[in-house]
């Protein structure tokens, strides 16, 4: 958009502030779809076992367009080793030493270790990753993650796949305040007012997964999520106005008819 | 001989490189990355690599994920 600059991260410019999942859809096609329909130019994806006894199922890059940056994550580890293992297994496979580090803490929140992902992203980075870490709300935990070498900070605005919104809008503002590293808000979103909050906030970029898989029309709901991504940001460079208690007529008082 | 291969037991007749064994398992090595015995092994060695009794294999690939 006119005024604004790219989302760039470690270097690497990216055209789309939204970054977009690749699980939970119905199908491949309908992923491909709502890929397109998103604009992103990131995706991430899980790293996992090959199934050896069925070879059957198709291959999910042949589904996502070659124009996208595919960013390996560690979805699902639950330790440092675990995570960093999972991540020399992503650049393996991969075609980047990027990698979305995730060290979750709690099942049922999926809430991130926060000490273990301070680990793990201090041993990536010094073996060359570029780390975008999965992380609390917590202004120290970004601070400890940008003084580790992470490349992004990811606080979470809800739990995973709660849909819940934006649920910390003042943690994320002094989180901005602060950052010294792009700000990539990753989870809680559940619908496009939240990602243009998010935008709005001041974060560089937005990440989301169910929000758009788990829509009854996710390829619809992709495209809601690029023009909020878009809405958001450009009301965020904008300046909007201050908030007040009361009204301020927008129509002249002079004038008026039969006074 | 048997190996370890994703956690599961696994029956070989001989030893035989990371090369064959995908093709055994019809993976693409393109699209995959393997550990043998904990260590990831570049693709460039996959066809001098043997497997042996006893070795654990792991190999993965990306899937759907957020």
């Amino acid at each position: 958009m006119p005024g604004d600059t790219s989302l760039v991260i470690a270097g690497r410019a990216f055209t789309s502030r939204l970054i977009i999942g690749s699980g939970k859809y119905s199908s491949h096609a309908v992923m491909a779809q709502a890929h397109s329909a998103s604009g992103a130019d990131m995706v991430t994806v899980a790293v996992r076992r090959v199934n050896i006894s069925d070879r059957s199922s198709e291959s999910l890059l042949d589904y996502i367009d070659p124009g996208i940056f595919i960013l390996p994550n560690t979805a699902g580890c639950y330790t440092a080793d675990e995570a960093i293992r999972t991540a020399r297994l992503g650049r393996e496979a991969g075609l980047s030493n990027w990698v979305k580090l995730e060290v979750i803490g709690d099942e049922q929140t999926l809430f991130p270790d926060n000490e273990a992902l301070i680990d793990a992203t201090r041993v990536l980075v010094k073996e060359g990753f570029v780390v975008l870490p999965y992380t609390n709300d917590d202004l120290i935990a970004c601070r400890k993650l940008e003084d580790a070498g992470a490349a992004a900070v990811m606080p979470l605005g809800a739990p995973i796949g709660s849909g819940l919104g934006i649920q910390n809008v003042n943690n994320l503002r002094i989180i901005r305040e602060f950052a010294r590293v792009p700000l990539i808000i990753d989870a809680g979103v559940g619908t496009a007012s939240d990602a243009a909050l998010a935008m709005e906030i001041g974060a560089d970029g937005v990440l989301m997964n169910t929000a758009i898989a788990g829509a009854q029309d996710p390829i619809a709901m992709a495209e809601a999520m690029k023009h909020a991504v878009i809405a958001g940001r450009l009301a965020y460079l904008s300046g909007r106005i201050p908030r007040k208690s009361y009204a301020t007529a927008s129509s002249p008082i002079e004038g008026m008819v039969g006074r | 001989m048997r190996i370890t291969l994703n956690g599961e037991l696994y029956e070989l007749d001989e030893p035989l490189s990371v090369a064959d064994l995908l093709v055994k398992l019809s993976i693409d090595p393109r699209r995959v990355a393997v550990e043998h015995n904990l260590e990831i092994l570049r693709r460039p060695l996959f066809a001098e690599t043997l497997v042996h009794d006893g070795d654990r294999i792991e190999i993965v690939n990306f899937v759907g994920g957020g």
